[in-house]
């Protein structure tokens, strides 16, 4: 059985700002089927008694002192912008939430 | 000259038989020479290069004291940030980026001297096993130009084969060092998750990357390990402990009495035969060199692949978010009345390759609410599993061993359509990736069959890393002096080449 | 028809939940080197980490750990032994990353209270407020609409970013659900956040300038029908950025919920954005399909797991709680209940007690305070703290009445000039001429003056008519245009006039 129809797919790539065709997504959820029935053998074997592991070195509390280093000079920061004004990043209009 | 190895041609620049700057140049005709069919590099900075050489041949005239590599030519994987140089990671949405800063791994090694020919090239963000996901076209196998040099550093690995430079960085998520090395007949070195610093590596997945060195002789390996590796305070997983003695090791080579484990799980079915006779008969040698042969069982290494292609994914389908066309990299799509939102949408189905998109859907999906528990979750308890193997099989044995890869080289184009085998590659060196342990391959020998080198794998504890090195440095000396010559003296001669 | 206040509160209760976010007041950024000074030029404050470049990695700021372990003492919390970090990913071009570390499932510090207290028609009132959680996180960028009429978000051409306040030091604050406060719900909002205001400035961890945005609130309110078990549906108001808007967004809120559910139409669950100049609240944007953030622990970093050394260390170093602050300043200053209740209202304890510790009275320093200089800040609508007048100007105003050099009356005036931006008291006494006439013969002739144009009024006080001196007086205090002491002119034109100063002025 399918585990993920196209629009599964295409809201998968909303949230990944990925913009793709009926044709892409189609494709993908194919794709993922295969992919999904093979890496959810995980399933067989994570028991809820095993911890989970997600960092491979167990080391705690590495920290810096609050101290101010040098920053980038405004050029070089927006020196890879694609678009730039007043040494600040110029983006389209952003049609989101105000901040 | 340039089939020497890198020990060597120190040794020679030492004696004042050869200037860093000629030897840089020797490089660069190379280059010139055969990478139009090899097509290691993405970058080559002609005059970087031969800058850094003039500088370390007046620091060396004037008396200074320089480090062992010092002027020794290298090629840097195009993941690793180096400042003022094109870096894209094999992607075409970072095109023409120049990063204002240097990656650790850079300033190291540009403290050692040694000199950056350029940036080689790799699969797309370091998602791939045979460098045919770049977007700037595949790299050619030297030993075979129809079939892969490995991946995802297999511009790195071909580089080395084809004699365009003595020593190269890699990265490693899963077998990106050790596979490419495996079948290109080169070392490759994934140190200890935190033994080198991740600052400036461009990252796929963070809790698995790992940058170390690549070279044709273990010694060389041993010494850009050295350069390389240590504390940094920008990167807050890398280990504040001194590093493993792995130049000591490589030199001695001394593997008397030393336990080796044969992982039962990473042989036989799948294993092509060419491959499993070469690994066989290291073993023999190991043995004869005084070292103890056991079998390790490692269970759950079988889902070490299922969990790889959850963690890995979910990962980078969150590292690769801030490639959206805002401060740097490419933009398309910003016309009229776009918004923001659109062009992101855009540049980012633009400048992302197929595998790339499929794994942050992937990603995305695993990390999503309601999935999480049952793929992230779950894969990460895979992880405990993989760990708990390893330290029971690292109580019967100093180190374990495995063939790297279960094939030689593949042709080009042979797997490109079927992700599921292309992931079948890794499949013997992605636990050593989720146990953030260290992992080697060296070449032993040809595959009877088809004549492509065949790759050994070396595991070792977290923080051992020096106990590959006496392995892979002992293997290596066994090999030699069966073979007479080093394996890649037998590689076909590329057109153009003297 | 519009509900008033009183109607609603008749028929429901509110419930109240509050999230502020505090910008930690370190040197440098919380995962970087680069300054955090407030008012940098445009993107000269970032680095490969803040601006989320390939490659680049965080480490945390230490004393941001600190800072927030001791904002969780000060509020009564649990530290946790083991606390993490993720990443909550979605896009957003102000953020470089695409997703902000913060922290999710594992906060520093969970389980507080601040207990805080109100004046009303009732006497002091006391509430308790539960605090779920103390965690970490990170700043945005800023950016600026350009195009469009109204330089909102709206409508604009295109925005400029400007990274300099991404990766900038963030605690955010988040309380339980507050029932229980009835008609009080406002005032409760607005003196929790004052409360906690003033726990963040004593730790010393933040600037806490609202108006600067480095204290912010959300305001999360929802209506249940007195007596009703379930929960109403609650809207979050963002955007809040002063103590008095606090007050004003919550009761706001109320009414319109009730509005709308007298209609019996639904609240919907969304962020809303508070109109300072309105003080009602307009709709966000609401988006067509919900966020999933996709929390993961965050791989670059690792676990913070404080020992028992560390935090008692921290707790040792804990200030006065400002509970027992102000339970101290109100004895030593022996000030009514009343008029504490008052003070603390008008936000004025802390530069009271600013201006008394550089030597003023008390007394005087409160009533300058909560008299002419509150009344001055009504008038303009703005906080006392954000009049041109400091602690040290009033200590001088309050000494030079107390040498005599200058009369309450005159001391008004001086307080006016050095609000109005005239300078130093000094230099508003030198520059307006303001002087007591001390000058007896001065005001002698001054006197004489009034008598001569007053002589039937100066008559009637010869015969006796006290009371008729008002009018000299004044006349006199016109004359030395108020620099004149009236109590002594009065003792002068009476004795003058052969009469006793039976009157006490």
């Amino acid at each position: 059985m399918s585990q993920l129809s196209r629009s599964d797919v295409a809201n998968l790539a909303r949230l990944a700002r990925i913009d793709m065709t009926d044709a892409e997504l189609d494709h993908l959820a194919t794709e993922m089927d295969v992919i999904l029935a093979a890496v959810a053998r995980v399933q067989e074997v994570a028991t809820p008694e095993i911890a989970p592991t997600s960092h491979p070195i167990p080391i705690h509390n590495v920290t810096r002192p609050d101290v101010v280093s040098a920053s980038l000079t405004p050029e070089a920061a927006l020196s890879g912008a694609p678009a730039q004004e007043d040494n600040r990043f110029r983006v389209p209009q952003i049609l989101g939430e105000e901040a | 000259m340039i089939t020497r190895s890198a020990h060597e041609m120190s040794a020679a620049m030492v004696k004042g038989e050869v200037t860093s700057e000629q030897l840089t140049q020797l490089h660069l005709n190379r280059i010139s020479a055969v990478d139009q069919q090899v097509h290691a590099f993405l970058h080559v900075d002609t005059e970087g290069a031969l800058a850094q050489a003039r500088a370390v041949d007046a620091a060396r005239s004037s008396g200074e004291k320089v480090g062992p590599l010092a002027g020794v030519p290298l090629a840097l994987k195009d993941v690793m940030v180096q400042k003022g140089i094109p870096t894209t990671a094999g992607s075409k949405i970072l095109e023409g980026w120049r990063p204002p800063y240097d990656s650790t791994v850079v300033s190291k090694l540009k403290t050692a001297g040694v000199v950056i020919l350029g940036k080689t090239n790799m699969d797309e963000f370091a998602m791939g096993s045979s460098t045919e996901n770049s977007a700037y076209g595949p790299t050619h196998n030297p030993w075979d130009l129809t079939r892969i040099p490995g991946g995802s550093g297999g511009g790195s690995s071909a580089s080395l084969a084809a004699f365009e430079a003595p020593l190269a960085i890699g990265t490693d998520t899963g077998g990106s060092i050790r596979q490419p090395a495996a079948v290109t007949g080169t070392v490759g070195v994934k140190p200890t998750y935190g033994g080198v610093s991740r600052y400036g590596l461009i990252a796929f997945s963070s809790s698995l990357d790992q940058a170390g060195p690549c070279a044709r002789t273990v010694l060389d390996a041993a010494l850009l390990h050295e350069v390389i590796a240590g504390h940094d305070a920008h990167d807050a997983t890398s280990i504040n402990a001194p590093v493993p003695e792995v130049v000591k090791a490589a030199r001695s080579g001394d593997v008397k009495g030393m336990k080796i484990g044969v992982v039962k799980e990473l042989n036989g079915d799948g294993y092509q035969a060419g491959v499993r006779s070469r690994f066989e008969e290291s073993l023999e040698l190991l043995a004869k060199a005084g070292a103890e042969i056991v079998e390790v069982s490692c269970p759950n290494f079988e889902y070490a692949l299922a969990a790889y292609y959850l963690i890995a994914p979910s990962e980078c389908s969150s590292n690769l978010a801030r490639f959206d066309a805002m401060r740097y990299g490419i933009r398309v799509g910003d016309e009229g009345a776009a918004s923001a939102e659109s062009v992101m949408n855009l540049t980012r189905e633009v400048g992302f390759g197929r595998e790339v998109k499929r794994r942050i859907i992937l990603g995305t999906y695993a990390l999503s609410s309601g999935y999480f528990d049952a793929y992230y979750g779950s894969a990460q308890k895979v992880r405990t599993l993989i760990m708990q193997d390893f330290t029971k099989a690292f109580a019967s044995a100093d180190v374990l061993v495995s063939p790297t890869c279960p094939t030689t080289a593949f042709k080009i184009g042979e797997k490109a359509n079927d992700p599921l085998a292309m992931y079948l590659n890794d499949i013997a060196t992605i636990p050593v990736n989720m146990a953030g342990i260290g992992g080697m391959s060296l070449p032993c020998g040809l595959a009877p069959e088809d004549g492509l080198p065949v790759g050994f794998q070396i595991m070792a504890p977290a923080m051992q890393d020096q106990r590959m090195y006496s392995v892979g440095a002992a293997l290596e000396a066994a090999l030699l002096t069966q073979w007479g010559s080093p394996l890649l003296s037998k590689i076909p001669a590329l057109a153009g080449s003297k | 028809m519009t509900l008033t206040y009183e109607d609603v509160i008749a028929k429901y209760e509110p419930v109240l939940g509050l999230e502020v976010h505090v910008e930690l007041n370190t040197h440098s950024k919380m995962f970087c080197g680069c300054s955090t000074d407030f008012g940098g030029e445009p993107n000269t404050q970032t680095c490969p980490v803040c601006l989320g470049m390939p490659g680049a990695l965080p480490v945390v700021n230490e004393k941001a750990i600190e800072s927030s372990i001791l904002i969780g003492l000060a509020l009564n919390c649990s530290i946790a032994p083991f606390s993490r970090f993720s990443r909550k990913n979605y896009f957003y071009p102000d953020m470089p990353k695409n997703f902000q570390i913060s922290q999710y499932d594992e906060p520093i510090c969970v389980n507080g209270y601040l207990d805080v207290e109100i004046d009303t028609e009732e006497g002091i009132k006391k509430f308790r407020v539960e605090i779920e959680r103390v965690h970490m996180e990170e700043d945005t960028g800023k950016s600026l609409h350009v195009g469009g009429a109204t330089g909102r978000i709206h409508g604009a051409d295109y925005s400029l970013l400007d990274y300099n306040r991404a990766g900038i030091p963030l605690v955010e604050i988040v309380t339980k659900i507050v029932p229980g406060t009835g008609k009080y719900a406002p005032e409760v909002a607005k003196a929790y956040v004052a409360q906690l205001r003033d726990i963040l400035r004593s730790l010393g961890v933040s600037d806490v300038r609202m108006e600067q945005g480095s204290l912010r609130c959300d305001a999360n309110v929802s209506l249940r029908l007195i007596g009703a078990e379930q929960l109403g549906t609650r809207s979050e108001t963002k955007n809040v950025n002063s103590l008095r808007s606090v007050e004003r967004a919550v009761r706001g809120e109320m009414i319109r919920h009730a509005e709308l559910l007298n209609k019996g139409e639904r609240v919907v669950q969304e962020t809303r954005h508070f109109q300072e100049d309105t003080g009602l609240t307009r709709s966000g944007r609401s988006k067509e399909q919900a966020e999933d953030y996709r929390y993961f622990p965050e791989p670059d970093l690792v676990p913070v797991a404080p020992d028992a050394a560390w935090i008692e260390k921290l707790r040792e170093s804990l200030p006065e709680h400002p509970s027992l602050r102000r339970a101290r300043l109100q004895e030593q200053w022996a000030v009514p209940d009343k008029e504490m209740a008052a003070m603390l209202n008008a936000d004025a304890l802390d530069i009271v007690e600013e201006t008394v510790l550089l030597g003023a009275d008390p007394t005087r320093a409160r009533g300058w305070w909560l008299g002419e200089i509150s009344r001055i800040a009504n008038e303009s609508g703005v906080a006392i703290v954000e009049l041109a007048i400091t602690p040290k100007d009033v200590a001088q105003i309050v000494a030079l009445v107390a040498k005599g050099d200058l009369t309450d009356k005159l001391a008004r005036q001086v307080v006016e000039g050095v609000i109005a931006g005239e300078g130093t008291p000094q230099q508003v006494i030198d520059s307006r001429g303001l002087k007591v006439v001390s000058d007896e013969s001065a005001l002698m002739a001054a006197i004489e003056r009034a008598i001569a144009a007053q002589p039937e009024t100066a008559e009637k006080i010869r015969n006796g008519h006290i009371p008729a001196a008002g009018a000299l007086i004044g006349a006199v205090m016109k004359d030395t245009k108020g620099q004149a002491d009236a109590a002594r002119v009065r003792e002068l034109l009476l004795a003058h006039l052969g009469q006793p100063n039976t009157i006490n002025p």
